[in-house]
């Protein structure tokens, strides 16, 4: 190895990490050991007590303060004369601009999230930066090489993105532990002591079996005077025990299912709590105990958080939470989102989804655990981030010497494959497909007569483009845009073009349109050729009507394709100027498709199935027309439907859970394209 | 079972990665007590890491000055000499690594580990020689073997962008996790001069060559009375000849240890950071693993090279005679 190259490389190279956190303080020490000496670190979060396990630089007396500041200090204390400069902000900050990117001579990314390192990607493909990749979670670790033009970009092949549950299994037919959580953070605890203005889905049950919604409405609002413990135990009582009664009235969900159990406080706590340890009882509605430290726990006797409590002890820390939170928490009731540090927020979404999986049958969880997948607690180690710091300033030298054929994508394996726990393996090509680095032209095929061009904006345009400052343009038509700039006219104008549709916006998009979409600060920029069709959708020969958006990099996708072995999806002209979608399957996973929204590959692989559309779906094209459906295909219909806020509310959730063989999987192209082929 | 739970205070800091191998894992860390031998830029990121994981103790051993070499590789070493001068290296690198985590005891045995007792080592879970000579290398291990306590005996060995590992756990019982199940499982380790003694001719080809090269090394320092990276090209030829009788006595083709790789570990004496961050981050996993019985360890060579960055594990004993 050329030694005088390499450290001429390293000295005389600019180098931008993002993150501070567990990759980047390693990284951050490893460069500077290797010599170099020029860094910038841009990291918006400040140090936590958890951190301290891996982030080594820090130390208990630097929590609170930011990630990129500290760890500057810290390694600027072993190697004194290197100039590190940091930013305590947000990558996606205007300031880090694509000349900001330009400067560097290479990037590297300590990142924990998917959204910044799809930003930080379409930067360095902009400035044409080469960035290094990097992720660890546990013993598994890895580093990817991205140089434009040479090899994919971190998007050419698409990632997981974080997974979202539909409405009607968190509300009313949870398989799982974190279907309860989820009740539990996103229904339960927002209904009690979030904002009162916002949606809630945990109505809906109670509505359809109420008789009127303002006796819903009574029950989860506690009167001036009313006892704390009485009313704790009329929401246990009205959400575990009466809520689950009325959705067992509806025999049809539970035809294949497992039915829940109604669960009553006077069975499981028939004495009173007051009774049992006064503790707060004597408790003032003046709070001025430190809120972050009242807790049911101690209250209670429970000291492990490892323990499984049972039905009676979650009951009890659900009561106790509760009534603590009234107690000495009164100001932030109806203020509060879930936080995974609040531990009483955390002690009461434990033992209220602990109660519901009693109820539906599910193995109960710890407060640890719980605490873990509520609050999407990813599991962490030094020494893989030591290791994966190391492998990346290994790939940022081979950058700097522009040593092409040496770049590698490096796996840390937990158990070795072929004797190895350090997989080396050659960066891939360019993906020509990729809509991010190679601009291929997108299909959006949806219903532009009900669609607003807020479901494209936040749907299609934020969520899946990833875009995060958008400018949409129809011709020479401006139709939304975000700025600083703007004025209040345009402001306004753009948020009345919101909440219309898309074939009456004031330039009409309709069958045909094609939409240029941009994000300036990513300079990313798209055409989205606009095909409308209404899509309908079967379960059980019985037709449910939805709105769906598909779309699809090939054009020739969109006049029929197949997404998997067991759903195809056909076009056929349909009552002009119509195009009709059907979607026929043997069976409807709600898990899969919780927004109705199907997106298909976007490798160009030739159509393959001009065959399959008309035949096979003669049958459900007679079904098209409009079905009766019962109670329970209403709430599937709810999910599909009209009702964006809430759809929306979900798709954003950030809940993990493990990996099933999605077909109609967004995530991998690769998949679906090899599906297309499937005869 | 395991004895006291882990306090409140250990059960916020090490949270993280409780959720990666258990709280009965974590206990059995905080118990656990390593010596480690020979302090350079690999051992140092050993250190870091295992006391980040909080062990029990560390023990440090390495009576050498601070010199240029030790400051460049070394981050536990402040570059300022009022604080260094005097002192030895496993001095400074106890006072940094204290500050990793309070919770950790850290200390210094000063003298020279091969002469100490069998007895010595019966205090420690763990041994860790970094950069040792071959004598001392066998001699540790076999004292380690003498012991009715089960001592993990672990070498670790850098030089240019290269690593050495070696495990031995003797009889090791330990559970992994098969498919939903926890499985329980033994392995049998050969010693240290077992091996290292291994007759290459039956070692399968695909064999990483580092091993062989190591060897050489090894053989080439202690004929000659090196210390550790006390070496340059101009041994090159010394080397070499070593490589020849070594393979002629193993009646095994010369092309099996590279020239270029030899030229490489004996001119490439200062270590490579990143190297030294991926050994050193493997070691401690491995250290970890064989503190909590948790996980199918490394049998029993590990080796990394940075230009291939490969890093493979190899299995050798005498079961290729067989």
């Amino acid at each position: 190895m050329d030694q005088q190259q390499q450290q001429s490389a390293i000295q005389g190279a600019k180098v931008l990490m993002v993150g501070a956190g567990g990759i980047g303080c390693e990284l951050l020490k490893t460069l500077a050991l290797s010599g170099f000496h020029d860094i910038h670190i841009i990291d918006m979060d400040t140090i936590e007590v958890s951190n301290l396990n891996r982030q080594f630089l820090f130390r208990r007396s630097h929590v609170g303060q930011s990630k990129a500041k500290v760890a500057r200090d810290a390694v600027l204390r072993f190697r004194p004369h290197i100039n590190i400069r940091s930013y305590h902000a947000n990558v996606k900050n205007p300031e880090f601009d694509v000349d900001f990117f330009k400067q560097f001579d290479v990037v590297l990314n300590g990142l924990d999230n998917l959204d910044a390192r799809r930003h930080v990607n379409r930067l360095c493909l902009a400035a044409d930066v080469p960035l290094v990749e990097s992720g660890t979670t546990g013993f598994l670790g890895q580093v990817t090489v991205h140089v434009k033009g040479k090899t994919e970009c971190y998007e050419c092949q698409t990632k997981p993105t974080p997974k979202t549950y539909p409405v009607c299994t968190i509300t009313s037919t949870p398989t799982k532990f974190v279907h309860c959580i989820v009740w539990a953070k996103e229904l339960l605890f927002a209904k009690l002591f979030g904002d009162k203005n916002q949606d809630n889905d945990l109505n809906v049950r109670a509505n359809k079996a109420a008789s009127s919604s303002e006796q819903t409405e009574d029950i989860f609002e506690r009167a001036e005077d009313e006892d704390i413990e009485q009313y704790g135990r009329k929401i246990y009582d009205h959400v575990f025990g009466y809520n689950i009664e009325a959705a067992l009235s509806n025999e049809e969900t539970w035809k294949n299912r497992r039915r829940p159990r109604p669960i009553y406080s006077k069975d499981v706590l028939p004495e009173s709590l007051t009774q049992k340890n006064g503790s707060t009882q004597n408790c003032s509605a003046t709070s001025d105990d430190d809120s972050a430290t009242v807790s049911a726990m101690p209250l209670l006797g429970l000291k492990n958080p490892q323990e499984l409590w049972g039905l009676t002890q979650n009951s009890l820390v659900f009561i106790e939470a509760l009534k603590l939170f009234f107690a000495k928490r009164k100001k932030e009731i109806g203020h509060l989102t879930f936080d995974k540090d609040d531990q009483l927020a955390v002690e009461f979404v434990t033992a209220a989804a602990n109660i519901r999986a009693e109820s539906f049958g599910i193995p109960l969880h710890s407060l640890f655990e719980a605490k873990g997948i509520a609050g999407n607690i990813v599991h962490a180690v030094a020494t893989t981030n030591a290791i994966v710091a190391g492998l990346i300033v290994i790939e940022a030298i081979k950058v700097l010497k522009k040593d092409a054929d040496k770049y590698r994508m490096t796996y840390c394996l937990e158990h070795p494959s072929r004797k190895m726990l350090l997989m080396p393996v050659e960066p891939f090509e360019p993906n020509p497909s990729c809509y991010v680095c190679s601009k291929t032209p997108l299909v959006l095929e949806i219903n532009t007569q009900k669609s607003k061009l807020r479901d494209l904006v936040d749907k299609i345009v934020k969520a899946k483009l990833g875009m995060n400052l958008p400018l949409i343009m129809h011709g020479a038509s401006l139709l939304y845009e975000v700025g600083d700039d703007l004025d209040d006219i345009m402001v306004a104008n753009y948020n009345a073009n919101l909440e219309k549709s898309l074939s009456e916006l004031p330039s009409p998009v309709i069958n045909g349109s094609i939409l240029t979409v941009e994000d300036l600060q990513q300079e990313l920029s798209c055409k989205i050729n606009v095909k409308h069709s209404v899509i309908l959708v079967s379960r059980n020969l019985s037709v449910d009507r939805s709105l769906n958006f598909i779309y699809s990099s090939n054009q020739k996708c969109a006049e029929s394709f197949r997404i998997g072995p067991l759903l195809s999806i056909h076009v056929r002209r349909f009552r002009h100027p119509l195009v009709i979608m059907f979607c026929h399957r043997e069976e409807f996973d709600e898990e899969k498709e919780p927004e109705g929204m199907v997106l298909s590959g976007w490798t160009q692989s030739p159509a393959t199935n001009g065959e399959s559309a008309s035949t096979s779906n003669n049958e459900s094209a007679v079904d098209v027309t409009e079905s009766s459906s019962g109670p329970e295909i209403a709430s599937k219909k709810r999910k599909l439907s009209e009702t964006q806020p809430e759809n929306h509310k979900r798709e954003t959730e950030n809940v993990e859970s493990e990996d099933d063989d999605d077909l109609v999987e967004i995530e991998n192209p690769m998949t679906v394209s090899k599906k297309k082929r499937v005869a | 079972m395991d004895g006291e739970e882990l306090t409140e205070q250990e059960t916020a800091l090490y949270d993280r990665q409780i959720r990666v191998w258990g709280a009965n894992a974590q206990r059995r860390l905080t118990k656990s007590h390593i010596l480690v031998s020979g302090i350079k830029g690999t051992v140092a990121e050993f250190c870091k890491n295992i006391v980040l994981a909080g062990v029990g103790s560390v023990t440090l051993m390495d009576d050498s000055l601070v010199n240029e070499e030790a400051l460049n590789a070394n981050f536990l070493i402040p570059p300022d000499e009022n604080a260094y001068r005097g002192k030895t290296v496993a001095e400074i690198c106890c006072d940094s690594l204290k500050d990793f985590n309070p919770m950790v005891l850290v200390s210094v045995e000063k003298g020279d580990l091969s002469a100490r007792s069998t007895e010595f080592f019966e205090k420690f879970d763990v041994v860790v020689i970094g950069y040792g000579s071959l004598a001392t290398k066998k001699a540790v291990n076999e004292k380690c073997r003498k012991l009715s306590k089960r001592v993990a005996f672990y070498t670790v060995d850098c030089r240019d962008s290269c690593g050495e590992i070696f495990v031995d756990l003797q009889d090791y019982k330990y559970t992994k996790k098969k498919l939903e199940e926890k499985v329980e499982c033994e392995l049998n380790f050969p010693s240290f001069q077992e091996a290292v003694s291994v007759p290459w001719k039956p070692i399968p080809r695909r064999t990483a060559k580092l091993y062989f090269a190591m060897r050489v090394i090894e053989v080439f320092e202690e004929n000659e009375g090196r210390k550790h990276g006390e070496c340059s090209l101009l041994d090159l030829p010394t080397v070499l000849e070593i490589k020849k009788k070594l393979c002629e006595a193993n009646s095994v083709s010369e092309s099996l240890v590279p020239d270029s790789l030899l030229e490489r570990l004996i001119s490439g004496t200062i270590e490579f950071p990143p190297a030294c961050a991926i050994v050193g981050g493997i070691l401690a996993q491995e250290v970890i693993k064989a503190v909590s019985g948790k996980g199918e360890p490394l049998k029993n060579f590990f080796y990394y090279d940075a230009q291939d960055g490969k890093g493979v594990m190899e299995d050798i004993s005498n079961s290729f005679t067989s």
